[in-house]
């Protein structure tokens, strides 16, 4: 990743808030954007990621908080002035034109010399590989195709800044894997600051260098996907990327003390001891032990084999949901038996309790 | 048609029910007879003398008046109403009361459009009937486009706008194109409505310039004569072919 500190962010979000009557979309949102970044919004249904991509394209006005781009206030900017597309999530492709129409449209609309217009269409038709269907209508494309339409017309205008909204989500998941990879291809090769907004933690942690979990109009974590991963700043992140073993107590040196179960190791992080908090154990951080080594003991209830891994669930007593283990290959356990697990106390994070 | 039975013949019946009064009307249009009833023979003698009839001649040109005039003011009016309550109001209200004029009893309309225009002292004539038939028309203009933009993606217009096209720009460019079909079947619908359109224009049109509908009216007072045959015979025309273009752009707005 770029170091932040030597440049001033492409995009720098401060403080934007909106509200639909009492409905609280976006609430003091503070986001920091790089040049040349790939950069995910990530969060539930209703959490203002959306709101915040339409704002960023002119199509919603945020009650306060500023928004600037290359130094520039945007949001006195119409969405036709602004250095900024967006692609749709139904990509919007105008019906009654051809490809090469529809992504002619923006390049038009400046008002460039026909010749200039002609051949930056055939130059971003060839990057996207779709020459042949030049004067094909969308009707007659596949959804891949369609997207990348939607994408070809998008980035022809070397926009600063390219938004994409759930680009992934109306395409079948095979098709899916491939254009998460020809999206990131695409972004380097262009070399457009892109923002995807999206719902699917797994989209935003494999093409995204950086990502903004959001809940609730607010930005809950900014880090890159392995530390939101690896250091959740708090429970909402930790549940919602990736799975993991939740162990709720009081906070002591070295780690957590947990009613009915005992002492487990964390990785200790600042605040007053016998706080409440928890312990976030991810499945594949903990691994099978000797009886002497275990931190936890349990029978095992349930193995499902995912052809890579596996999964174990141990229920152990004292804790009401079954502790979760994953592990590389076949599990060598069988359903019934007592199996021990144990983790180094660096992998498990002690985040706040929720309030 | 596979397996319909014995229900083939009230479909029959139903069929015949609907055309056969117009499949008479047509043949004794071509009666050689003047008796309207009788059949003695072919001729194109009446269509001859509808075309040399003076007051039926006026009467057409009125007519064709009022309906382009009217079809083109309710077209852009509807057109423009429909965009306006989809895009900026969403107000279920407004929209039904756009739509009102359409259902309205002719009669209700007739007589307030004549009591409205004798209140403000409003000189009756051509263009009062124009006036009168735009009031319905743009209604059903309204309730064509207002169908269609509910088909229509509203993110195709911010991707217009993304991409760099003014508003006005984009009104042209993506709106109108999308709602083209409709706008069309609804100006077809407007027009063939307003060509035989009798009641409203029977209150709201001067003694001078009666419509085509008016002028057929008088002439049956006194009697049918072939003439009338031969004239709704070619009314039949115009609005089949109407009614047919209609039919084709309402499924090229399937299609789209």
């Amino acid at each position: 990743m770029t170091n932040p500190s030597s440049t001033t962010p492409l995009v720098q979000i401060t403080d934007v808030s909106r509200a639909f009557g009492d409905v609280v979309a976006l609430d003091g949102v503070s986001i920091d954007i790089n040049e040349n970044e790939f950069f995910a919004l990530l969060g539930p249904s209703g959490c203002g990621k959306t709101t915040l991509l339409r704002v960023l394209a002119g199509f919603e006005n945020p009650d306060s908080g500023s928004v600037t781009v290359a130094g520039q206030d945007i949001l006195a900017l119409p969405p036709n002035k602004r250095p900024i597309n967006l692609m749709f999530q139904s990509y919007a492709l105008f019906p009654h034109m051809t490809v090469e129409k529809n992504v002619a449209y923006g390049l038009a609309r400046e008002g460039l010399p026909k010749d200039e217009i002609r051949s930056r269409v055939s130059e971003v038709l060839v990057t996207v590989g779709l020459t042949d269907k030049a004067r094909a209508r969308p009707a007659q494309l596949s959804g891949g195709q369609r997207q990348r339409v939607a994408l070809a017309r998008a980035i022809v205008k070397r926009p600063r800044l390219l938004l994409l909204d759930e680009p992934l989500s109306a395409l079948d998941r095979k098709v899916r894997v491939e254009m998460q990879l020809e999206l990131k291809r695409l972004q380097h090769e262009v070399g457009i600051t892109f923002v995807v907004v999206t719902h699917d933690q797994e989209e935003a942690m494999s093409m995204a260098d950086r990502i903004a979990v959001m809940s609730q109009g607010q930005v809950q974590q900014i880090d890159g996907p392995v530390d939101l991963y690896q250091r959740p700043a708090n429970m909402f992140v930790a549940d919602f990327i990736g799975s993991s073993n939740r162990f709720a107590g009081t906070r002591v040196f070295g780690g957590v003390d947990v009613p009915r179960i005992g002492y487990l190791p964390g990785e200790a992080q600042e605040g007053s001891a016998s706080q409440d908090v928890v312990l976030v154990v991810r499945p594949e951080d903990m691994r099978l032990v000797d009886e002497s080594e275990a931190l936890l003991g349990g029978e095992v209830i349930d193995i499902v084999f995912y052809g890579g891994s596996s999964r174990v669930a141990l229920a152990v007593d004292g804790h009401a949901a079954p502790v979760i283990v994953s592990l590389q290959g076949a599990a060598s356990v069988e359903r019934g038996t007592t199996c021990y697990v144990a983790w180094p106390a660096a992998k498990a994070v002690v985040l706040e309790s929720p309030a | 048609m596979r397996n319909l039975g014995w229900l083939r013949l009230p479909l029959l019946l139903t069929y015949a029910f609907l055309y056969i009064p117009i499949a008479v009307l047509v043949i004794l249009s071509f009666n050689a007879s003047k008796f309207p009833f009788k059949w003695t023979g072919f001729s194109l003698h009446w269509y001859d003398a509808l075309f040399h009839d003076a007051a039926i001649r006026q009467g057409f040109i009125n007519t064709l008046i009022v309906a382009v005039g009217a079809t083109i003011l309710a077209t852009v009016l509807g057109t423009l109403l429909a965009i306006g309550i989809a895009r900026y109001t969403r107000s279920a209200l407004l929209e039904a009361y756009a739509l009102a004029p359409a259902i309205v009893p002719d009669l209700a309309l007739a007589i307030g459009l004549l009591v409205f225009f004798s209140f403000i002292h409003f000189t009756l004539g051509l263009h009062t009937v124009l006036l009168a038939h735009v009031v319905f028309g743009m209604a059903f203009v309204a309730a064509v486009v207002t169908a269609r933009i509910g088909q229509v993606d509203p993110s195709l217009e911010e991707a217009s706008r993304d991409l760099g096209a003014s508003a006005v720009s984009t009104f042209f460019r993506i709106t109108v194109p999308n709602l083209a079909p409709a706008i069309i079947a609804g100006a077809l619908l407007v027009f063939t409505l307003s060509l035989d359109e009798f009641v409203i224009a029977y209150f709201t049109d001067g003694p001078s310039t009666p419509t085509l509908p008016i002028v057929i009216y008088s002439m049956v007072r006194f009697g049918v004569t072939p003439v009338v045959n031969a004239l709704a015979a070619l009314l039949l025309l115009v609005s089949f072919t109407a009614v047919i273009a209609m039919q084709r752009f309402a499924r090229l707005s399937d299609a789209l």
